[in-house]
């Protein structure tokens, strides 16, 4: 065999190989994003997936029980309940109010199981300071 | 002032724009004043762009909190470093930070060569300006870090307002290795615009032979170097700062960082099959494109929040002007590779399955792979978005599945490549180069695997990281073997002689060393432990050979942040061997808490602890502990890789003795073949430069 085919089976080897390797890592890992609302409108195997689904901490609703934390999170008047059941702390950015971005599956009984959850507070220092009157100090350009 | 800024950038968009006009007029006209005013004009940009820089950051230390930037990144009472680092804290300042390092570049290489190569220099100036045209277009009109704030009052003239205050630095971005690690990353994803400039050069004035790669290897090695750099420093403050116990999550940013880093990995190989046997020249242009696009893509991701990252960074509609360039730059590109692809052709092919060629050649293959499905799996969710409507992210597991395998091969390549001949390797050179490496390498993989060393990948990674160390340790001293002989010196002076006289080759070698450390480093990742547990003070756990003991919690104040300490001794075979102090900082501007974490770092294993918070049903505070094994390996292999670089940019010194190289042959080869030993050096020190 002439030293180009070599190289070619070989490479056709490795592909295939890394192909099939991705196809395993990826239905191992992949997560459907789903907005609240369209959480209701699944059925069959698509309510069994993986799935990541973001909203609002609903304020008042962080509640910590033994073994699980759970809490409700809002978007566009719609709410879902969640169990967070990871082992991780949770991040210091998640406080009532703040985005928070959950990762896991849900139970027959309507709840949502999160394994992950990360969050990020409407922080301050990405708003825009336009609106500090109190401190404003007019002057002329 | 500013003003002043602003005028500066004006002013540094126009001398861009006149170089990108000059340059094409000068090139075709072929004037030779023309050409040189499109010169000085780039060299310009440099200096007009230091000058806005200049200004933004005198704003940040006179705390002049009437600019939209200052009162949105900083406050009065941050640290003075960190006012200095606060430049590239947000959109605006990062870009204007980013085209200043491109100036910078563009001012060097512009210098450097500006009394040679006057058939491809006004070429790659003209392109070199058109990326500081688009950077300075975005810092001009589209994110310019010069807004004031207020507005027209009732009567319409226009009012300033200013704040008593700033908003102040992210917190995460408070901690030292932040004020190194973006301008790092930004000089690799920046450097790469020099050897993109010249091959599209070379391509477009159709510039004879390998030139451009000689031209602008150094230029390469040291954008790789930055982006090496950039991304371990990523690493490093995701592991000390983020608080989760790891340092790489696949984040799409990380992601973005380490795709330019790849292919531009597989260029600096596949460069020295051009250089020696005129292959891979289609391959090698468009590598140095992607490698160039895969930089604009980086910034794409981390600046316009396409992908949603922990990376706090603000979503904007900056991103339509990236895909916009990058269209741009790619019909640029296929359009010159187009109408001068017949100046591509190669002049040789594969003899050999058994060669360095072909070594390379899977070494490209396996990083474009890597390149590839690192893409993929970063894009996915914009791609199933689009194609089936619905937002499906694929997580760790696939990009640990593809790319475990494809780095424990490149780093088999690693130790093979650099031993096989060009052309074809004989069996007997290969038992004679391999034998004792591989015989070894897995005789320790064995006795490890007889210890209980169970996790597949790392086994094979010991086996590889043994074999390779060996390999290269062999190299260096074969060849410092025939020096010594020659010169009656010892076998170190030896070794110094002998990286000395091919400083790519033998920095390149120690560059591989250094990657065998990170690699084993990350191998260390299988066998992690971690323990979490409410501590009261007198409280302790066990973790490893350790017994944490808490003492007790305090706070402490300053006018940045407060913060809740714990102070925890560590006994180790009931000896107390130190303490840590674990916190949670509370930073008063940004009203941000951040984990500040405590590791001991010793060479088998961190200690790694986190004060997690206090739990909400006792009120007692939550210590989580980790124990990271082999973590020091990877810093310390990256200052092993910066150090390999170095060395590699050096240039040769010359032997004593220079004879004409008889034929290409690797180290192995003509050290054995050779009657005499100083042939034998002369011939090699051609072999691999």
């Amino acid at each position: 065999m002439k030293a180009r085919a070599k190289f070619l089976t070989g490479s056709g080897i490795i592909v295939v190989t890394l192909v099939s390797l991705a196809y395993v890592g990826f239905t191992q890992s992949k997560t459907y994003y789903h907005t609240i609302s369209e959480l209701g409108a699944l059925h069959g195997a698509a309510l069994h997936q993986r799935m990541r689904v973001s909203g609002n901490v609903r304020a008042g609703s962080i509640e910590h029980l033994s073994g699980r934390v759970d809490f409700v999170l809002e978007e566009q008047g719609r709410s879902l309940p969640i169990s967070y059941t990871g082992r991780d702390p949770l991040p210091d950015t998640f406080k009532d109010g703040a985005q928070a971005l959950v990762e896991g599956r849900l139970t027959p009984d309507g709840r949502f199981n999160a394994e992950q959850v990360q969050a990020k507070c409407a922080s301050k220092y990405e708003a825009t300071p336009d609106q500090s009157p109190g401190a404003a100090q007019p002057g002329r350009t | 002032m500013d003003i002043f800024g602003s005028f500066a950038l004006i002013l540094a968009f126009l001398a861009a724009a006149y170089t990108f006009a000059a340059g094409i007029a000068g090139a075709i006209t072929r004037r030779p004043l023309l050409t040189r005013s499109a010169r000085h004009a780039g060299m310009a940009v440099f200096g007009l762009v230091t000058l806005a820089v200049a200004s933004l950051e005198y704003f940040f230390f006179t705390d002049n909190f009437s600019m939209a930037y200052i009162a949105a990144h900083s406050n009065r009472a941050l640290p003075a470093f960190y006012k200095f680092a606060a430049l590239w804290a947000g959109q605006e300042g990062s870009l204007l930070f980013w085209s200043w390092l491109l100036s910078t570049y563009v001012f060097l290489a512009l210098f450097v060569n500006r009394n040679k190569h006057p058939e491809l220099m006004p070429y790659a100036g003209v392109v070199m300006a058109g990326v500081q045209i688009f950077f300075l277009t975005l810092n001009n009109f589209v994110a310019s870090p010069f807004g004031v704030l207020g507005g027209p009052d009732a009567s319409g003239t226009m009012r300033l307002a200013a704040l008593g205050d700033g908003h102040g630095l992210n917190p995460l971005l408070q901690y030292p290795e932040m004020v190194i690690h973006p301008p790092m990353l930004y000089l690799g994803y920046t450097g790469f615009t020099i050897p993109f400039a010249f091959a599209l050069a070379a391509l477009l004035g159709r510039y004879p032979g390998e030139k451009w790669i000689h031209i602008t290897r150094r230029w390469t090695m040291i954008a790789w170097c930055f982006q090496s750099i950039g991304i371990l420093l990523g690493a490093h403050w995701a592991y000390a700062v983020l608080g989760w116990g790891g340092y790489w999550a696949w984040d799409p940013v990380e992601n973005a960082s380490l795709l330019p880093w790849i292919t531009g990995t597989a260029f600096l190989h596949s460069v020295m099959m051009q250089e020696k046997r005129g292959m891979l020249k289609v391959w090698n242009v468009w590598l140095v494109f992607t490698t160039f696009m895969l930089c604009i893509l980086g910034t794409l991701l981390t600046r316009s929040g396409v992908i949603s990252s922990v990376h706090a960074f603000a979503q904007s509609s900056i991103g339509n002007w990236f895909v916009g360039f990058l269209a741009l730059v790619f019909i640029v590109c296929f359009w010159s590779y187009w109408l001068n692809r017949d100046y591509l052709r190669s002049d040789n092919t594969l003899d050999s399955l058994v060669s360095r060629e072909s070594s390379f050649l899977f070494n490209n293959l396996i990083l474009l792979a890597a390149c590839f499905a690192v893409l993929w799996g970063t894009l996915f969710p914009v791609l199933s978005e689009w194609v089936v409507g619905n937002k499906i992210s694929v997580g760790p597991p696939f990009f640990n599945k593809v790319n475990i395998p494809i780095a424990l091969f490149s780093l088999l390549l690693t130790g093979v490549g650099p031993l096989l001949a060009w052309r074809k390797t004989s069996f007997d050179a290969l038992r004679r180069n391999f034998a004792w490496p591989v015989i070894i390498g897995v005789l320790s993989g064995t006795v490890a695997f007889a210890f209980g060393f169970r996790e597949i990948y790392s086994l094979i990674c010991l086996i590889l990281c043994v074999f390779v160390t060996l390999s290269i340790a062999s190299e260096f001293y074969r060849g410092a073997r025939v020096i010594a002989a020659r010169d009656g010196s010892n076998i170190l002076t030896a070794i110094g002689d002998l990286t000395m006289r091919n400083t790519r080759r033998y920095g390149g070698y120690i560059v591989h060393f250094g990657m065998v450390l990170i690699f084993i480093g990350i191998a260390g990742s299988a066998f992690n432990k971690d323990i979490q547990m409410e501590m009261a003070p007198g409280q302790s756990l066990a973790i490893g050979p350790y017994r944490i003991l808490c003492q007790n919690f305090d706070r402490v104040a300053n006018s940045n942040f407060e913060s809740e300490r714990a102070t925890l001794e560590i006994f180790r075979n009931g000896r107390s061997e130190m303490m840590l102090y674990p916190e949670r900082r509370f930073f008063l501007a940004s009203e941000v808490t951040e984990t500040m974490v405590a590791v001991q770092s010793k060479p088998l294993h961190d200690l790694y602890v986190v004060y997690a918070g206090r739990s909400p049903e006792t009120g007692k505070p939550v210590i989580h502990a980790y124990i990271n094994p082999l973590v020091k390996w990877i810093w310390f292999g990256g200052i092993i890789v910066v150090l390999g670089t170095g060395l590699a940019l050096l240039p040769n010194r010359r032997a004593a003795l220079v004879l004409k190289p008889l034929a290409e042959q690797s180290w192995g080869d003509a050290v054995a073949k050779s009657a005499s030993p100083i042939g034998a050096i002369a011939r090699s020190s051609d072999a691999h430069d």
